[in-house]
């Protein structure tokens, strides 16, 4: 052990330990990517309540559990009905399931950041070896992650049992290496968003509030105005409306690249080209809010 | 720092200066935000050692902490912290030093254990070391069974301690204590006044601790630095005067024999050459009893009138200064002195020359 032992008492008095002086500490400090890391897994364990409270540990353990339920009955039904293909592809899942995904941001971003904010723990970061920069990285790494665990897992759940089904090897492994890419970019995305609404309130009903207003209001516009351009058979204009709704931009890229069918109205997915945009689109969102969170706090600081 | 003519080295106060070492040192150092100059021009040196930093709310003293520790640029002049500048080095200076806010900054759901290990890692100390140094720092500060609980259910001397330890954890070389004793009651206030005090005699840490009340400070630190809308007012080690001008209350009961116990102490500790006044401005002052203590042998002379006349001592308490009386007192109290004009000149200079 790296602490100096300068004034212990006499050996074997375990009666007076009350009385052992004031130790120095010699040992290794490991400095900013370290603490950046420390601050990282916190974070992260702290997105399924691990090392908080009971209560805090219902909320993301249910939706994880939501998440992976129904993969693992589509398996069920896979493997029993010998079925040829899986009844739902690796790409569409985390579409359907993005009720219960907007939700999970919802209430994790708010207190990955809120209660720092709210307690007013922040300072106390600040006052230690690590930059803004440090704290937004870690918070921002430690949400992205936890979101891929939980988009994720249900991936997992799928792929195993479609194995397991002695379903085609090479098709399956090529749609979960799509289906990963694209929940590791929902993942970021999400976060990023999350993550800027809930650091703008210390008040933490009111950002999970705000969240889900984002995530859902945005995706409810889009879809209605892509079904009344849909009706009017202007279906040109409906993969650029599709950019404006975080669900949309990820059903537009894994259209474009990662052999997803696209869920918008009659299947009018971007082309390419317009993928490549949707790319632009989501990269240039997750740089700004992470641009954004820097700002914040760097305003916030003590 | 080392070349610079005037302004305030704290030579005149040899216990925090025994190797020559500067823990602060600022130089001219000025903030100003579009309305407001938090600091204006403040030079000022400080040595090992406990030292008070003294002000008004709103003179610049978290201001001043906030540029130290580097978070804040400094809109001129600069600073130095343990021989680091605030401005290209401030993650080195935050390695080193400790810093517990004014405000609360605790999450009430974790127990302070889990807590202070946090802030531990956070200050770059491995897993196992970081669990040992809060078990070690909870128990200097006072904190025992209770550290496994919310800190949430604390009392606020407990959060105090808690804010204490996180800073101290890391084993820094100074450490910024921001009005630790805020919210205190008085007992409170006294351990907490013992326990910074003990931070540097037992624990070998210096200490920058602000408070907006001067009494206090002066009987725990050996240095004190008095600031006002940013500037200095005064800067004077505390060792040489702080026993000889404390003002004792004194109140006695009354007895058959002496109907007026009051009048009766007044004349007996005139009749041993002690002057006295009569407390003024608080409810029941008339029967306070007002007298400088000029050292121990006047504590034991009050005992001793009290007892020969047979009263009883309800009362005798030192009283605390307020930051108003620096601007009083500094032309009678302190002018006599001069040690301290001379130093008070020299004030006036560095500001001057500052700009």
């Amino acid at each position: 052990m790296a602490v100096e032992h300068s004034a212990a008492p006499p050996s074997g008095d375990r009666a007076r330990i009350h009385d052992i002086g004031y130790r120095t500490y010699d040992g290794p400090r490991l400095g900013r990517a370290y603490a950046r890391r420390s601050l990282y897994s916190q974070s992260l364990r702290g997105a399924y309540g691990l090392g908080r409270s009971v209560k805090s540990k219902v909320l993301p353990m249910l939706l994880f559990a939501v998440m992976c339920v129904p993969a693992a009955i589509m398996v069920a039904v896979a493997v029993f009905t010998k079925a040829k293909d899986l009844p739902i592809a690796y790409t569409d899942y985390a579409l359907v399931m993005q009720a219960v995904i907007s939700l999970y941001v919802a209430s994790q971003a708010p207190q990955a950041v809120s209660r720092d904010l709210r307690f007013r723990t922040v300072p106390l970061y600040f006052s230690r070896p690590i930059e803004t920069s440090d704290y937004v990285r870690a918070k921002y790494a430690a949400l992205a992650s936890a979101m891929f665990i939980l988009t994720a897992a249900p991936l997992l759940v799928l792929y195993v049992g479609a194995l397991l089904a002695k379903l085609d090897f090479t098709d399956q492994t090529k749609g979960f290496a799509q289906g990963l890419v694209s929940v590791a970019l929902l993942s970021l995305l999400f976060s990023g968003i999350g993550l800027v609404v809930a650091a703008v309130t210390p008040r933490r009903g009111f950002g999970i509030a705000a969240v889900i207003a984002v995530l859902m209001i945005s995706y409810g516009a889009v879809s209605t105005l892509q079904a009344i351009a849909y009706v009017q058979d202007n279906t040109a204009v409906i993969p650029w409306i599709g950019l404006f709704s975080p669900v949309t931009l990820i059903d537009g890229v894994q259209t474009a690249f990662l052999g997803a069918t696209s869920t918008m109205p009659g299947g009018a997915g971007p082309s390419t080209a317009q993928g490549v945009v949707y790319l632009l689109v989501v990269l240039g969102l997750v740089a700004a809010a992470y641009g954004l969170l820097v700002r914040r706090y760097k305003k916030v600081g003590m | 720092m080392p070349g610079r003519p005037s302004g305030l080295t704290t030579g005149g106060a040899p216990v925090t200066t025994v190797d020559g070492v500067t823990v602060i040192a600022t130089e001219s150092l000025s903030k100003r935000y579009p309305r407001v100059t938090a600091l204006d021009r403040l030079s000022v040196d400080i040595g090992p050692g406990v030292t008070g930093l003294v002000g008004a709310n709103g003179a610049g003293k978290s201001t001043l902490i906030k540029i130290l520790l580097g978070l804040s640029p400094a809109t001129e002049g600069r600073a130095e912290v343990l021989g680091l500048d605030v401005a290209t080095e401030g993650s080195a200076i935050r390695e080193r030093v400790g810093y517990m806010p004014e405000h609360d900054c605790l999450p009430p759901d974790v127990s302070a254990t889990e807590f202070v290990v946090h802030m531990a890692r956070m200050s770059g100390l491995p897993p196992a070391a970081a669990r040992e140094r809060t078990a070690d720092t909870l128990r200097h500060v006072g904190l025992y069974e209770e550290r496994y609980r919310p800190i949430g259910g604390y009392s606020t001397g407990m959060k105090q301690r808690v804010k204490l330890a996180q800073a101290l954890v890391h084993d820094p070389q100074l450490v910024f204590l921001d009005e630790p004793t805020n919210g205190l009651d008085p007992v409170g206030r006294d351990e907490m006044l013992g326990l910074i005090r003990r931070i540097h005699s037992d624990f070998g840490i210096s200490v920058l601790v602000t408070s907006h009340l001067l009494g206090e400070l002066e009987r725990t630190c050996d240095h004190v630095v008095v600031i006002d809308g940013g500037k200095l007012l005064r800067s004077s080690s505390t060792t040489d005067f702080t026993r000889t001008t404390t003002t004792l209350a004194i109140e006695v009961t009354d007895s058959d024999e002496h109907p007026d116990g009051t009048r009766a102490v007044r004349e007996a500790l005139r009749a041993r050459g002690v002057e006295t006044q009569d407390g003024t401005g608080l409810p029941g002052a008339g029967h306070i009893l007002l007298l400088t203590a000029q050292g121990e042998e006047t504590y034991d002379l009050v005992r001793d009138v009290v007892a020969d006349l047979g009263l009883g001592l309800v009362r005798m308490e030192q009283r605390r200064h307020h930051i108003s009386e620096v601007f009083r007192d500094k032309q009678d109290s302190l002018g006599d002195r001069g040690n301290d004009e001379q130093r008070d000149g020299q004030r006036k200079e560095a500001v001057g020359h500052g700009g």
